[in-house]
């Protein structure tokens, strides 16, 4: 039944929202996976990019995709908790307390052996409006993990605009997805995995976001 | 079977034909693509990207002139909807006008109820007037004053171009029989709409086939005198031909009609190409696989259809 009802919320309503209501340019659709195990790692600015990244992929995916989100801020309430766990189908993490680090990470580790395609913010939190933030490290630990594993850099432009932090009115804006090209752990062994890994993968998002021509929001 | 398509979707049927001639030509031309293609010789990419989106395009307007005048409506009001957002994005903007942004596309579905009801001094005065007065009042209200006069201007004159320009297609749909008895006012619509969509590609292929010398060098360096003259050329003869079936005007008036198109697409092509190189991107979105995004396709409609409109309504209206 909820099974049903996530492919409703995400087959009509989110496709209709994100590509007709705001409508989407996307640069190098071809890279994002096929198939799980992967990792999406995106710059965060609004709840719309989980959507918007969920509804470039087929519906058939669907099953596998999970958004990994914030539990303190997404668990709390009964029915926001519901609608994230049932529908929405994320998988939380605890960003503070005694199962924060690498009982997190374990969670996140399971979920790629099972094959299911993480989608992830290493910024952490929404934060500045249509500003890359600074990367938290948490995906280069995770891809050290899973050195096999590709982690699909993307980014996102646009979305702070239409539904931004701290605010509920949804203002239609074209958004941008720029794919980039994956990046695995297995190719910076030697040491410093995670170090190396984040310098790459900050760097790629960088020239995502060089590539695109922004207009002012001010 | 043309009588029987007229009267089973209510088209008149010099529509019925010009409709099927139209999804005739797409097919010879779709036919010659894909020969060239196979030849092998070249990137044939963009060619096929574009044909197989007019698909997609003369497919919409086909079932929208089909269907009912209500729907028509509705489909041009869409693309308005799309060309406003498409132009919102590509401009600078102030987050505190988020609110004032989302109650401007308010205005499109208003500006079309207008021309649905047929109410032609409202739909006149809409947006130069109401519309013009009251964004800039409650961004004053608002009281951010750094950036006021980009906002202020840049928003209204959006609105005119996509929202007020581009609904004179849907006034044309609905002047209807009194102005044109021949075929009605879906006639005048796909006079207008087939004629500026028809003169932008006869001024590409010209333009491929003999252009020389640049119109306008820094805003669009690719539109040539050759390219122009042969396109509007073309557009006229094809005016000319089809005008007396379509509208009330005999083959001289077609074939002014079809100047004053060509003419005018042209103009709202380079004027839609002067701000994208000011604003830095080469296409104004990727909506459309091979032709970039709605405002790169309709703009030439955007000139085209207020000036065919009150040419049309000068001198045609009893």
């Amino acid at each position: 039944m909820t099974l049903l009802l996530r492919f409703l919320f995400f087959g009509i309503l989110v496709r209709g929202v994100i590509l007709f209501g705001l409508g989407l340019t996307v640069r190098h659709r071809e890279l994002l996976p096929g198939n799980g195990p992967a990792i999406i790692a995106a710059n965060h600015n609004s709840h719309l990019d989980t959507l918007a990244l969920m509804s470039l992929m087929p519906l058939s995916l669907l099953p596998k995709l999970r958004p990994v989100a914030a539990a303190d801020y997404f668990l709390s309430g009964r029915v926001r908790g519901w609608f994230a766990r049932n529908i929405i189908g994320i998988l939380p993490l605890e960003r503070s307390g005694a199962r924060k680090g690498s009982d997190a990470l374990a969670a996140l580790g399971e979920a790629l052996d099972r094959g299911e395609i993480l989608i992830l913010f290493p910024e952490g939190s929404r934060g500045e409006p249509e500003a890359l933030g600074r990367f938290k490290a948490g995906v280069g630990q995770l891809a050290a993990l899973r050195p096999d594993v590709p982690v699909i850099p993307v980014y996102l432009h646009g979305f702070g605009k239409a539904l931004p932090r701290g605010s509920s009115l949804l203002v239609p804006f074209n958004c941008t997805v720029s794919v980039g090209e994956a990046l695995r752990g297995q190719d910076f062994e030697g040491g410093h995995t995670r170090r190396a890994f984040m310098a790459a993968y900050e760097a790629r998002m960088t020239a995502l976001a060089e590539a695109e021509t922004v207009p002012a929001w001010d | 079977m043309i009588q029987w398509i007229g009267t089973t979707f209510d088209l008149p049927q010099p529509v019925v034909v010009a409709t099927l001639s139209l999804w005739a030509v797409l097919i010879v031309a779709t036919g010659v693509v894909l020969a060239l293609a196979s030849r092998g010789t070249g990137d044939h990419r963009e060619l096929i990207d574009r044909t197989s989106s007019w698909w997609w395009m003369i497919g919409a307007f086909t079932l929208a002139i089909a269907a009912n005048q209500t729907v028509a409506i509705v489909f041009l009001a869409i693309i308005s909807y799309l060309a406003l957002k498409e132009y919102l994005s590509l401009i600078p903007t102030r987050r505190i006008d988020r609110g004032i942004l989302l109650f401007a596309y308010l205005a499109v579905p208003v500006q079309y109820y207008w021309a649905a009801i047929d109410w032609y001094n409202m739909f006149l005065v809409f947006v130069p007037v109401w519309m013009f007065l009251l964004f800039p009042a409650l961004m004053a209200l608002r009281g951010e004053t750094q950036n006021f006069l980009r906002a202020v201007g840049t928003l209204s004159w959006g609105l005119m171009l996509t929202v007020f320009c581009l609904s004179h297609s849907a006034m044309l749909l609905v002047s209807a029989e009194v102005h044109n008895p021949v075929a009605g006012g879906v006639g005048l619509l796909f006079f207008v709409v087939v004629l500026a969509q028809f003169n932008d590609v006869a001024q590409y292929f010209w333009g491929k086939l003999l252009g020389r010398s640049k119109v306008t060098p820094n805003v669009s360096p690719k539109k040539t005198w050759e390219g122009l003259l042969g396109g509007v050329l073309t557009t006229v003869t094809l005016a000319a031909l089809i005008g007396p079936y379509l509208t009330p005007m005999d083959h001289l008036w077609s074939a002014l009609a079809g100047t004053v198109i060509g003419v005018s697409g042209f103009l709202g092509d380079i004027n839609i190409s002067a701000v994208k190189r000011d604003l830095g991107v080469k296409d104004a979105g990727g909506l459309i696989t091979g032709h970039g995004g709605i405002l790169d396709r309709v703009d030439s409609l955007t000139y085209a259809a207020p000036a065919f409109f009150h040419f049309f309504r000068y001198f045609f209206t009893p």
